[in-house]
């Protein structure tokens, strides 16, 4: 049953770090029985108050859902098994219990996002997820968190209510809010202007939320200043969940009216996506601090998704769907090394950082291996999913080689720019005699070489990840003619 | 009818100049407070749009009185999704207004190119 | 004749978001804005959406206004005129405006019975909502039960903004700290805010709780009566201090209001579910259906009034407590 939410959500008083934890491992764990029930081959689905959709909200859970359903409530619960040491140091004592109930709210709004079938009960739970996300943001102690989440607020809102505008222009055409119906209802619908709006809008707000370029201005900042454990959580999953929202709603409501649809959304969707990558890639390759570096790449990685996607094939949409998953666990993993680094170093900037590995070893291993996964190293998560993409790309016709030329040339700099992180690490000399720097506390470290091993393990043996991102994608298409 | 007709389309007009006035004041002006009112202009443009969609000629306010029968009703779905719209607005607002008043305090200014500069 | 009234409200609706964009005195603002509700709730009134008009005149001219006050007095009130050339936000803004005017040619004409939104799901709530629940207002119907599990994202959005500026006024603010002033302040020296004030506070109250409780039968519901309820205490604190109505209602009441509210809806959801239902499946709650339903409305209205209540004196209270410092 799809509880998910609903234990989250009854724990509004996270009065100790250990109750959002138990929380967090009881989702994961219901996410984890429902991906199997997935794999089993049904959709499963719920109704709200025992009222039948459309009349009812309802719920459901399909191979694409259950999918970032996993990755969500492992990254959550993930993140706050490691988070105590960390947050104990940047957030004062009487504010962690709210800090933890706006993370629970975080996760509880994201999983909600997954799971519903209604357009609008998105936008509710999306709005649950952001403003705890302004929230932990925000708890970050260096004042330039504080414009940054304002920034990040002003542009959600602004997505959020683009989205809400879309929302509506649909369900003046199709008197639907449920997203089968709507599937369903728009083959009837004449007049097809505030359709072709209602898309626009909603593609936009949903990829301001995204940090799709060039609306991603807010996430480099955003990411670099929030709590550490913040942005692992963050990172891994939150602009997923937008991605997610857009591809679903694009599949399911627009491929079908919208003729030459494919085209269109291939006209739109990849040069932004190509964009992004290059671009962020780029200025990630030049960046001086740590936090921001990674962040900006994760703009770049976004482009991948999208990118994906935008093939509107089967090979594409996997590789986006399993691109995401990837990514979170090589992110997460980065930037929970990142956390690791930070217990002990105050300045995150590179010129600050050198010789780190000679005192922090472990941490800087699993770095290393983090790194290697989001490049893409065969053996690693990110080669299947770079894999999967360069495949879609071949098969997407004439212009499938320069974006296999894209793919390699963005991997590339991917390569230069961890390669900076690893030298700086591992073989410049250190910038201050300090000392007392020693190994990060267990806890933080043992997480992070958990999800830098799940790094390995799903590079080699990908299957369970694989299968729902390949069904999600024959799920997504089902309608297409 | 050509007044409902005229109304009807002058609703929608409004909706789409208010919804611009609010959007610039948000990505022009640069007093953070007076994005924030930009933001809540631009989202109450939002639920004039819906509720616009609610009525129904001739209609009355959706509640069903015991007796009369065979009574129009205005829709009532949009109403309640913007009921939640405007809570989650005013929420929005609140948190917003709350970091506002940090970063003054922080950086001893509200004006975002002064702010940009400051570090 | 109505809709020339309704005419002229939206363009004055327009004039009056133009002067707010273009005045530079933020309190002045603020005021305008809160006329801009007031505007809004009128017209929704005449569009026959008598719940979103009690709402928007309650939440956005009423607790939207003092919010925004109590951040411009920590704030400053005055903006600085703009630099730079204003040509790229007017172009921008421009070409969206013209493209969406374009989309309205479209739509179907306003009031149309005809118009898809008003098929299909619409028509059968209107129906349904006698056989199931036999409550009058339908609207309350939907958003109580129908589509009740968006109303308790809702609650918990409420929640989030309370936590949310409880936590980010929550760390103590730069210079020297404040004590709570031993006596009273307020208005205590100002007669007839005293005079009339006291004679409202009650009644303001005693209306909130109307508003709750009928909330099935007229417009009106948990989200109006909770910030009728929460206007009624800030007058009071207004008028005594905030001292005395922290004494009146302290803050840790307030913070079990909210916690309490969203764990009642909560739980009334999963009680359904104990009992044999889905979840918010109000139906199984007592022997026959309708009452089940009935009971249900009420006791989660209860906890949605008393989360927004106390999450927006909490919130009232966190930007008060910061006033007078430099």
């Amino acid at each position: 049953m799809l509880s998910a939410p609903l234990v989250v959500l009854l724990q509004p008083r996270g009065l100790a770090w250990a109750g959002a934890t138990a929380a967090g491992l009881v989702s994961f764990a219901i996410a984890v029985a429902l991906a199997m029930a997935v794999l089993g081959g049904e959709t499963q689905t719920y109704a709200m108050g025992g009222w039948p959709a459309p009349y009812g909200i309802a719920l459901a859970v399909d191979d694409f859902s259950a999918l970032v359903l996993l990755l969500v409530t492992g990254a959550g619960a993930a993140a706050l098994l490691a988070a105590r040491p960390s947050v104990d140091k940047q957030i004062e004592e009487e504010r962690q219990p709210l800090f933890y109930a706006a993370w629970l709210l975080g996760l509880a709004g994201l999983a909600g996002i997954v799971v519903s079938a209604d357009a609008f009960n998105i936008f509710v739970f999306m709005e649950i997820s952001s403003l705890a996300s302004y929230i932990l943001i925000a708890g970050g102690p260096d004042r330039r968190a504080l414009p940054a989440v304002f920034k990040y607020l002003i542009m959600g809102t602004i997505g959020a209510t683009f989205y809400l505008i879309g929302v509506g222009l649909v369900y003046m055409m199709t008197g639907t809010l449920n997203l089968a119906d709507m599937q369903a209802r728009i083959g009837d619908v004449v007049d097809l202007n505030p359709i072709l709006v209602a898309a626009g809008f909603i593609t936009i707000g949903l990829a301001l939320k995204a940090a799709v370029f060039p609306l991603h201005v807010w996430l480099p900042n955003a990411y670099t200043h929030a709590p550490h454990m913040v942005t692992v959580f963050l990172a891994a999953c939150a602009t997923k969940v937008a991605l997610y929202v857009l591809i679903r709603f694009d599949s399911m409501v627009f491929q079908d009216k919208l003729s030459d649809h494919v085209i269109q959304f291939a006209m739109f969707a990849m040069p932004l996506a190509v964009l992004g990558i290059l671009v962020a890639s780029a200025v990630a390759m030049f960046e001086g601090n740590l936090k921001r570096l990674l962040g900006t790449s994760s703009v770049a990685q976004i482009g991948y998704i999208l990118l994906g996607a935008s093939f509107v094939s089967q090979a594409g949409i996997t590789a986006g769907a399993m691109h995401m998953f990837n990514h979170a666990l090589a992110k997460g993993g980065l930037f929970l090394a990142v956390a690791c680094l930070a217990y002990h170093y105050r300045d995150l900037r590179l010129s600050q950082l050198g010789g780190a590995a000679a005192r922090m070893p472990w941490t800087c291993a699993a770095l290393v291996l983090c790194g290697l996964s989001l490049i893409g190293v065969p053996g690693t998560a990110g080669f299947i999913s770079k894999w999967l993409l360069i495949t879609a790309a071949l098969d997407a016709g004439p212009w499938g080689w320069t974006l296999v030329i894209v793919i390699l040339v963005s991997s590339l700099m991917a390569v230069v720019y961890v390669w900076r992180i690893v030298e700086t690490l591992y073989f410049q000399a250190p910038a201050t005699e300090e000392t007392g720097i020693v190994e990060a506390p267990l806890q933080l470290l043992l997480m992070t070489w958990l999800v830098a091993l799940l790094n390995i393990a799903f590079g080699l043996a990908p299957a369970i990840p694989l299968t729902l991102a390949e069904g999600s994608a024959a799920a997504l298409l089902g309608g297409m003619p | 009818m050509k007044l409902l007709d005229l109304l009807g389309y002058y609703n929608y007009w409004v909706f789409a100049v208010v919804l611009m006035v609010g959007l610039y004041a948000v990505i022009s002006k640069n007093n953070l407070i007076k994005k924030l009112i930009g933001l809540s202009i631009f989202q109450s443009a939002v639920f004039l749009l819906y509720i616009t969609m609610d009525k129904v000629e001739g209609g009355t306010a959706p509640i069903i009185q015991a007796g009369v029968e065979n009574q129009i009703f205005s829709n009532p779905l949009p109403q309640v999704l913007i009921l939640t719209a405007i809570v989650v607005g005013v929420s929005t607002l609140a948190l917003g207004l709350a970091i506002v008043v940090r970063i003054r305090e922080a950086y001893g200014t509200i004006e975002e190119h002064e702010i940009l500069g400051a570090d | 004749m109505i809709y020339v009234f309704a005419l002229f409200l939206l363009t004055l609706l327009v004039i009056t978001a133009v002067a707010i964009v273009r005045t530079t005195n933020l309190f002045v603002a603020v005021m305008l804005t809160s006329i801009f509700s007031l505007l809004m709730a009128a017209n929704f009134f005449i569009l026959d959406a008598a719940d979103v008009a009690l709402t928007e005149a309650a939440v956005g001219a009423g607790v939207t206004t003092v919010i925004f006050l109590s951040a411009l007095a920590l704030a400053g009130d005055v903006e600085q005129p703009r630099l730079g050339s204003r040509l790229l936000p007017l172009g921008t803004v421009g070409v969206l405006a013209v493209l969406i005017i374009y989309a309205t040619f479209d739509k179907p004409r306003l009031g149309d019975p005809d118009a898809p939104v008003h098929q299909h799901v619409a028509p059968w709530y209107l129906e349904k909502t006698p056989e199931y629940m036999d409550i009058p207002n339908v609207v309350t119907a939907v958003l109580s039960s129908f589509r009740g599990y968006d109303t308790l994202g809702e609650v918990f959005v409420v929640f989030a903004a309370c936590i949310g500026v409880l936590f980010i006024l929550g760390v103590r603010p730069p210079g020297p700290a404040a004590e709570l002033p031993a006596e009273p302040s307020g208005l205590r020296h100002h007669l007839i805010p005293q005079v009339v004030g006291r004679l409202l506070v009650p009644f303001i109250v005693l209306f909130g709780l109307y508003v709750q409780f009928h909330g099935e039968y007229g417009p009106g519901g948990g989200f109006q009566a909770g910030a009728i309820i929460a206007t009624g205490v800030i007058l009071y604190a207004l008028l005594e201090g905030e001292a005395e109505a922290l004494r009146a209602v302290p803050r840790s009441v307030l913070l079990g209001l909210v916690v309490g509210g969203a764990l009642l809806f909560g739980a009334v959801g999963v009680v359904c579910m104990l009992m044999g239902g889905a979840f918010l499946d109000y139906s199984v709650l007592a022997a026959d259906p309708v009452f089940g339903q009935q009971m249900g409305i009420i006791v989660i209205e209860a906890g949605v009034g008393m989360a927004v209540c106390g999450a927006l004196l909490s919130i009232f209270h966190a930007f008060a407590a910061r006033e007078g410092r430099p």
